[in-house]
């Protein structure tokens, strides 16, 4: 509020329903949130955490215990190597916006097959459509198994000409929402 | 500066070397989405100067040192091209690089809502392409619009712009003639919704009405500038 007047912190469209004002954002940085599931790539390692890149601001730390198998202490760097990608989920987000992820749950994994594409995190909506319809048929047309990442990542796996198309619609998609000016 | 004081530079009819009026800004046009890696950038072309900033993050801080446990911090890197002046500029860090890089820094801050991301680093690298006398407002300028591109919280947009003198006349926007050969110099970061002031420096001599009248000449291009400002993030990218 400045001089009785709402004032924008972020750039992007004023959506008005009835009494509520909302700002819709161009461009986002990601924030995990508990039980996100995120794509991640170990950046470091200590001899019983990993540091995770998840796209946020912050790293995110995922120890031994909630790893994806057990090693001796000092042996993390043989499960999960630097560089590798994990699919994980946030488990908790401190005050301090230090994120821990976790490994233990269905299907999260270390990725070891595919490709990662990045697309903007106030995009997915646009991607996954009402009830993951556009999503769906994304995957009908092109047999690929595409897996979402709330970060923003999608993890795209199958015929490498499948991948092409795949990349191709999401960069379409993103260059869309770019010229036009609009967000999810 | 302050030295020709014996350079004609302003004609009977009050116009200037390139053919203004002591009021008139030079051109500017401003693009956004530039460089299409970046989290956020802008173009900012301002009569001749051409200056492009990007923005990344906000993403963890390197080294933890520089780490602020309740805030993020802005990591501001202006530097000029080799190719920018007719001189070659010497490539790399200087004196004038470093200090320009600070203030940059210290007006953004006072925008940015940098506890929104604490441990965080923000950074922005502005290089100018081309320069004519008051590359530090471009850059600054250019820098704004790229945070607000990559949708950084902010209170304003930091506009900046300098007034200064030339033969005994206060005029808006020096160019290249008027800032080497003027009598002095008022580059300022101003907030166009409120009409705070961020960043101020001056160069060379003014009287209290002469400063007036250039803070009143800042004021007043300052809001044509958001304008083109507000203009370029709402067309779309480039």
């Amino acid at each position: 509020m400045m001089d009785g007047r709402l004032r924008a912190t972020k750039h992007g469209r004023v959506n008005e329903k009835g009494s509520e004002v909302a700002i819709e954002p161009f461009r986002t940085a990601y924030i995990p949130r508990p039980s996100d599931m995120v794509i991640g790539y170990v950046e470091g390692c200590t001899n019983n955490i990993w540091f995770i890149d998840i796209g946020a601001p912050f790293n995110a730390i995922l120890p031994m215990s909630l790893g994806p198998g057990k090693a001796a202490f000092g042996g993390t760097r043989s499960i999960l190597d630097i560089g590798e990608a994990v699919l994980c989920r946030v488990q908790e987000v401190e005050e301090t916006h230090s994120s821990v992820v976790t490994m233990k749950g269905l299907g999260l994994r270390k990725i070891r097959s595919g490709n990662i594409e990045q697309v903007d995190p106030h995009l997915l909506g646009r991607l996954i459509g009402k009830g993951g319809k556009a999503l769906s048929q994304l995957k009908e047309d092109t047999g690929c198994r595409i897996i979402v990442a709330d970060n923003g990542r999608v993890w795209v796996d199958g015929e490498f000409d499948s991948i092409i198309t795949v990349r191709d619609r999401l960069q379409a998609m993103s260059d869309d929402a770019k010229s036009t000016g609009v967000g999810a | 500066m302050g030295g020709y004081g014996d350079v004609q530079m302003i004609d009977e009819n009050g116009l200037r070397v390139d053919g203004r009026g002591p009021a008139d800004i030079r051109p500017v046009s401003i693009e956004t989405g530039v460089i299409p890696v970046a989290d956020g950038s802008a173009r900012v072309i301002w009569g001749t100067n051409h200056a492009v900033a990007a923005v990344y993050g906000p993403m963890e801080a390197h080294p933890r040192k520089i780490q602020r446990q309740d805030r993020a911090v802005l990591d501001v890197r202006y530097n000029m091209a080799p190719f920018s002046t007719t001189d070659r500029m010497r490539p790399g860090f200087n004196r004038r690089s470093r200090e320009i890089s600070k203030v940059t820094a210290d007006a953004l801050e006072s925008v940015v809502l940098l506890e929104m991301y604490p441990r965080s680093k923000i950074r922005i690298e502005i290089e100018i392409l081309t320069a004519e006398a008051g590359t530090r407002c471009v850059g600054l300028t250019a820098a704004s619009v790229a945070l607000a591109h990559a949708g950084i919280p902010m209170t304003d947009m930091v506009v900046s712009v300098a007034s200064g003198k030339i033969n005994d006349v206060v005029v808006c926007d020096l160019n290249k003639e008027e800032d080497n050969y003027g009598e002095a110099d008022l580059p300022m970061g101003i907030l166009p919704n409120t009409g705070e002031l961020v960043f101020l420096q001056m160069d060379g001599d003014l009287s209290p009405a002469e400063f007036q009248e250039a803070w009143d000449y800042n004021m007043e291009a300052a809001l044509v500038v958001h304008q083109i400002m507000v203009e370029a993030l709402k067309g779309g990218d480039a």
